[in-house]
This record gives structure tokens, sequence and C-alpha cells, in this order.
């Protein structure tokens, strides 16, 4: 059944969030440090799981997380139309350079530790 | 008139859908019409920012359309509990070795992320004439994401405008993420799961990179994703701390 898929992956989200939650009063942070990383963890773990034991995700159950996935960009759109734009383009010079020029340095970055990520991985198929 | 305006107030998640079916909509002909049929899910994202700014004009609000009576399930749908459990349903394609592949840069790029952000915004508040330390490293954890800017104020005590500029510089650098993202995204590579991951890392912000990565490649998202929900609680931890006492040995 579909809502099995959407059960599946509440499942994961609330205990992602209680874990992160928990991680961040350990910190002494607000919040919660990480939950919905943690949720996507849990999940693809649980998912590998059952493969292994040979009881794949049925196809109605990924049907149902297929849905969230379809929606996922018209969730995107709606959290832009809820941004107080309003206040970022007030905030003035300071935080318009100061959020497009960190926005522009770090995507170049990128490349660089891309560079970096493939000579650590060759480092270490060299052993 | 006014019955339809009830409706849309009582109903407010399902006009919040027929909203954005036709943004997605128009922004998809436009996108063909104009030959760029990839950028429809940008195009659709930055009318959904202008939507935000008329929202934010009209109601004086904080929420952009939200706030607008008729719109107020925009807030839903747009909101962190749905955009949370989409994200993590994109987790449904991942693979565990691509994961592992890139796990120690994800985390070197985590941290060279929190920094830069923050240097780049205690530099530009330093260059407006900021000479507090508390008030620069509010601006610069702005810089890291718009949560980490007023953790940061609360945790320092700075004013409630410092504070507010904080919070403009972290949604000045997600809406610049999600714009710039698939702009550049051929050129710097941005194009498999490991690249995804330290984008990830680098920008944080999780609805920058949401935006970002779904209007470059929606099978990146999860990898990004996944990655970027550490990069607030970092900059949370870091900010406060480590940072604040950098920036009070240096001025």
């Amino acid at each position: 059944m579909q809502i099995y898929g959407l059960g599946l992956l509440a499942f994961c989200m609330i205990v992602g969030s209680t874990i992160g939650v928990l991680l961040g009063k350990l910190a002494g942070v607000q919040g919660d440090v990480g939950g919905v990383g943690i949720a996507m963890f849990l999940f693809i773990f649980i998912l590998q799981y059952m493969e292994k034991k040979k009881k794949p995700l049925s196809e109605e159950a990924s049907k149902g997380i297929s849905f969230l996935n379809a929606i996922y960009i018209p969730v995107v759109v709606a959290m832009s139309a809820n941004q107080n734009v309003v206040s970022a383009l007030s905030g003035g010079a300071v935080a318009i350079l100061a959020g497009v020029i960190s926005v522009v340095g770090g995507l170049l970055f990128i490349p660089l530790l891309t560079k970096l990520e493939k000579k650590i991985s060759k480092g270490g198929d060299d052993q | 008139m006014t019955i339809l305006y009830d409706i849309l107030v009582k109903n407010g998640l399902i006009g919040a859908f027929l909203f954005v079916a036709v943004v997605m909509f128009v922004s998809d002909r436009f996108a063909k019409l104009i030959k760029q049929e990839r950028m429809s899910s940008a195009i659709a994202i930055v009318l959904g920012l202008v939507a935000a700014y008329i929202g934010g004009i009209y109601t004086g609000g904080k929420n952009g359309l939200s706030d607008v009576a008729i719109f107020s399930g925009i807030g839903l749908l747009g909101g962190s509990m749905l955009r949370d459990y989409t994200i993590i349903s994109t987790a449904f394609g991942v693979k565990m070795e691509n994961l592992k592949k890139a796990g120690i840069i994800g985390v070197i790029s985590l941290f060279i992320g929190v920094f830069f952000a923050f240097i780049v915004g205690a530099v530009i508040a330093y260059i407006f004439g900021y000479r507090d330390a508390a008030e620069v490293t509010t601006i610069g954890a702005g810089a890291v994401t718009f949560i980490v800017g007023p953790v940061t104020a609360t945790a320092l005590g700075v004013s409630s405008d410092v504070a507010a500029l904080s919070i403009a510089a972290g949604v000045v650098k997600s809406v610049a993420c999600m714009i710039v993202t698939p702009l550049i995204a051929k050129k710097i590579k941005l194009d498999n799961p490991t690249a995804a991951m330290i984008y990830g890392g680098i920008m944080g912000t999780t609805s920058g990179t949401a935006g970002g990565l779904a209007a470059t490649d929606p099978k990146l998202v999860p990898y990004g994703a996944m990655v970027a929900t550490f990069y607030t609680g970092l900059g949370s931890l870091l900010c406060p701390s480590v940072c604040y006492f950098l920036v009070k040995l240096i001025l």
C-alpha cells in the first residue's frame, strides 16, 4: 500500500529529528543538529537492509515515496514564496554583499575540493 | 467575491497547490519559449521569490506571500515540516557507495564552508565600519546561514537591528544560492554526487542548496541536502564561540 512508503519515511523523519534535537542538547545548541541528515541515513540503511533480506520495498509503497519526490520541487517553490525577501533587499549593501560573495566565492571552492577528493581517493587506491 | 475569498482562506493548503501548479505551469511554458527547458524549476523558484517580495510589501510581514490571507496555505506547503519530509524522500535512489566515497571530503567541506562564509561576512562588516567584536561576529554568522545569524546574535547579546541584518545576509545568501547555482553548475562540474556533497558542505543553507540543486539536477538533491543539514548546527556551535574568540583577538 502506498501509505506504507509515506509511513516509513515519516518514521525516519521523526526518529532523525529526535536524535538531532538530542545531539543539539548535548552540544549546547538549541534545535535540531542534522536531524534531516540522520533521517536520510536511516532511510537509506533500512532500504538497503530490506534489499539484503530479499524483501525490498513493494512497488505500491515505492509509489508513495515517488509521490513525495514529485512534490519536492513544488514544495521548494512554495518555500521560496515564504521567504522574507523584503528584509533581504532592505538589509542594503552589507547584507547583499555578504550573501552574494559568500555564495559566489563558496561555489568557486567546489572544483578545488573535487580535485582534492580525487587525490584522496587515488591515494587510497594506491594502497 | 467574498464567497471565493472565504473558500480560499478556509482551504489554504489546497489553494497553495493551485498557486504552485500555476507558477510551475507558467515557468515551464516560459522556459520552453526561451528554449531553456531545464531552467523551468529555477524560473519557478524565482517567481516564488518575486511573489514573496510582493507579499512582503503588501502586508509588511515576514513570511512573504503566506502573510496574505488567501495564500496562507503556502506557509504550510513551503514550511519546514513538508520541506524536510520531501527532502528525506529524495534519498530514495541514493547509493551507499557514493556516500562513503565522499564522506571525508563532505566533512572537510562543512568546515571550510562555515569558516569561509563567516570570514566573508565579518570582513564586509568591518569594511562597512562595524568595529564591535560581537556585531562583526553576528554579521559573519548571518553569512553562514539565516539561522546561525540570529542564534549568534542572541548568544552574544547584540541589538536587534544587527540581528536583523544578519538574517538579511543569510536570506540573501539563500536566495543567491538558489538563483546562481543552476547558472554556473556546469562550469564548476556540479554534476555528480560527490560534487553535490561538497556543494552542500560549502553552501550549507538547507533552503538554498535544496533550491539550487533542484533547479540544476534533482538527482543530486539528497547528496547536497545530507551534508547541508549539519551546517547550521556546526555554524551555531562555532560562531558564538571559536569565531567570536578569533574576532576579539583580531579587532
